[in-house]
């Protein structure tokens, strides 16, 4: 196995995995492997985006990463240093909004250092610049839930970044806004990336979201989880997604996707007839 | 046309209702100044719904249908008020030899025996609260406390208070004591596995941040999942509200004290219906009263939770 070997990378890399895996319920009768042996380099800075069919592992990478979950195989270091525990160094954001209803907005910008037993003063100048940064100091003192769906992923973007993460994760974030919205928050994250400088990692299965922001795509093969191919975007920032280059890339990692969605159907169709 | 026919309209109503407007203004200034006037409008459809449920009563009575020795109607039952009262005068006359005229009013018998009960289903209500959400967070916190006393709750859950009756007895004689007990007993087990669902089905992703942001177990207990829970354990409390009033009944008619269930009871052995009826009455204003500030109390606890009723309405 790649691990047992002594690692070769830079310790000064965002992220680094070496042979990793999972199985989940290893060892029982409901084991399933949901990712193999993923070697992946992450530099500081790079926006890198997770491509694959659904089920493919990739939220479940990105649990490995944040350390929520524990690798069955493989070993992962985020700045030289091993992951074995979450770390406020590296904020994951859901798809889902995972606000807390109960806690006023500045006040969930400001849970971590609630956590680390801030004082209300600093907690509230923190929460007051991250929320600057989101351009929604306005709504300090709303409650979630009188928000709008960007909104609140916007909030849930200031907090991960009051952390000061250096590796912001990120699963779906947007997948549940209309598309109007998504185009104006990926333009939100591209601000917000370059200006906090840290690496980013984005889930998502939509094509054209990866060629809007990756400097590199990391595309699955359906389950288990492999890493079929690594696709630089080259073209230069701002994008003009129209342009013949960024049409002809979408087409190329449609062609890589579209194998892998074909098999997952197969599997998922042979499952059905087996259950 | 019909901009025509408006415009007539509310001339003529501003005309009549000229020297009315004054009284109106009072009124709606009384209600806003309240709480708006839904409040006005909830209390007028309780009215309705119980004018017609004894409308309905007194009209098998009219028709001769009801009995009224055995089935009273509101008009009979609700006439004679000193009379009924005098009944709930337990408190003393539960002491040997105090005649049926001394004492509190019979105005000031309902009240005492009253607030008796109530204070006894609260006291339990909390008891049973504070003692079955610390006992479920530990069952959840710790996996020994889990396997050591999970078993004999959810062995001890489904077994009905009255079961529990006898042992209220033995345990705390008469008093108050057996009564909370019974209440107590009556919602603990239920609420001990109802938080542990509650804390079962919290979202993950509240969890998954609170570690990631570096909080510690217990701060993810007290920071995320109580909060998290509260909602859910409300409802809960409402739901065992009214099984806390009919335990509590039952703990007092069997002699463990002096309280509704005592009035129930002697009505019962001095065959009087009306007095039967006239008790059911307090005791459902009561728990209503009851159900509703703990609403009320719901409400301004849990700021967060949207109204969703509304919403399931308009359908
Ligand atoms: N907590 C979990 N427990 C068991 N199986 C899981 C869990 N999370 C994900 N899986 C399984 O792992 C596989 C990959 O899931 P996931 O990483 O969510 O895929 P993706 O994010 O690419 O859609 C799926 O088959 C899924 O059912
Ligand atoms: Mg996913």
């Amino acid at each position: 196995m790649a691990s047992e070997n002594a690692p070769h990378f830079s310790s000064k890399d965002a992220v680094v995995c070496r042979g990793v895996g999972k199985t989940w319920a290893a060892g029982t009768k409901r084991a399933h492997e949901a990712l193999r042996d993923i070697d992946l380099d992450i530099k500081p800075g790079e926006f890198v985006v997770f491509l694959g069919p659904s089920g493919c592992g990739k939220s479940t990478l990105l649990y490995l990463i944040a350390g929520l979950e524990d690798a069955t195989g493989g070993d992962t270091w985020s700045f030289g240093d091993k992951v074995e525990t979450p770390s406020p160094e590296r904020s994951l954001i859901f798809q889902e909004t995972s606000l807390f209803p109960w806690l006023t907005v500045w006040q969930n910008v400001s849970f971590g250092l609630a956590i680390r037993g801030a004082s209300q003063e600093e907690r509230r100048k923190v929460a007051a610049e991250a929320l600057q940064r989101v351009g929604l100091i306005a709504a300090m003192d709303k409650r979630p839930d009188e928000l709008s769906g960007g909104m609140r992923q916007r909030v849930a973007v200031a907090r991960a970044l009051a952390m000061r993460p250096k590796v912001l994760l990120m699963d779906e974030p947007f997948a549940a806004l209309d598309v109007q919205t998504r185009a104006r928050m990926q333009d939100f994250l591209l601000d917000v990336w370059r200006d906090s400088g840290a690496s980013v990692l984005f889930v998502t299965h939509h094509i054209d979201e990866a060629v809007a922001l990756a400097d590199r795509v990391v595309v699955f093969t359906s389950r288990p989880g492999r890493i079929k191919t690594i696709y630089p975007i080259d073209l230069p920032r701002p994008r003009n997604l129209f342009s013949r280059e960024a049409e002809a890339m979408r087409i190329q990692l449609t062609e890589l996707l579209r194998d892998e969605v074909d098999r997952a159907f197969a599997e998922q169709e042979a499952f059905a007839v087996s259950a | 046309m019909a901009v025509v026919t408006r415009d007539g309209e509310t001339g003529v109503a501003a005309g009549a209702s000229r020297p009315a407007a004054a009284t109106r203004i009072l009124a709606s200034r009384l209600f806003t100044s309240m709480a708006g006037l839904d409040w006005l409008a909830k209390i007028w459809w309780t009215c309705l719904s119980i004018s017609l449920f004894a409308g309905l009563w007194e009209l098998c009575w009219a028709m001769g249908w009801a009995d009224e020795k055995l089935l009273p109607p509101p008009h009979i039952f609700l006439s004679n008020l000193t009379e009924q009262g005098k009944f709930f005068n337990t408190a003393t006359r539960w002491q040997v030899g105090t005649s049926m005229d001394e004492g509190p009013s019979a105005f000031e018998s309902v009240l005492i025996t009253g607030a008796a009960t109530t204070a006894r289903v609260f006291a339990g209500l909390v008891i049973a609260s504070v003692l079955a959400i610390g006992i479920g967070v530990l069952v959840r916190y710790y996996r020994f406390f889990d396997r050591l006393v999970l078993p004999t709750i959810t062995l001890l859950s489904p077994v009905s208070p009255i079961a529990w009756l006898p042992v209220a007895i033995f345990l705390f004689g008469i008093g108050n004591a057996p009564a909370i007990f019974m209440v107590v007993v009556a919602l603990f087990f239920h609420m001990v596995l109802a938080t542990i669902n509650q804390i079962d089905t919290v979202n993950t992703n509240f969890i998954n941040v609170a570690r990631t942001m570096g909080a510690s177990k217990a701060q993810i207990y007290v920071r995320v999942i109580i909060p998290a829970i509260l909602p859910g354990m409300l409802q809960v409390l409402r739901m065992n509200l009214f099984g806390a009033w009919m335990v509590v009944l039952v703990a007092e008619s069997t002699g463990v004290g002096y309280g509704m269930g005592q009035v129930i009871m002697l009505a019962r052995n001095t065959f009087n219906p009306s007095l039967v009826f006239f008790t059911i009455a307090v005791i459902g204003v009561l728990g209503f009263t009851f159900d509703w500030l703990l609403r009320l109390a719901q409400r301004r606890i849990l700021y967060w939770l949207p109204d969703t009723a509304e919403r399931l309405r308009g359908l």
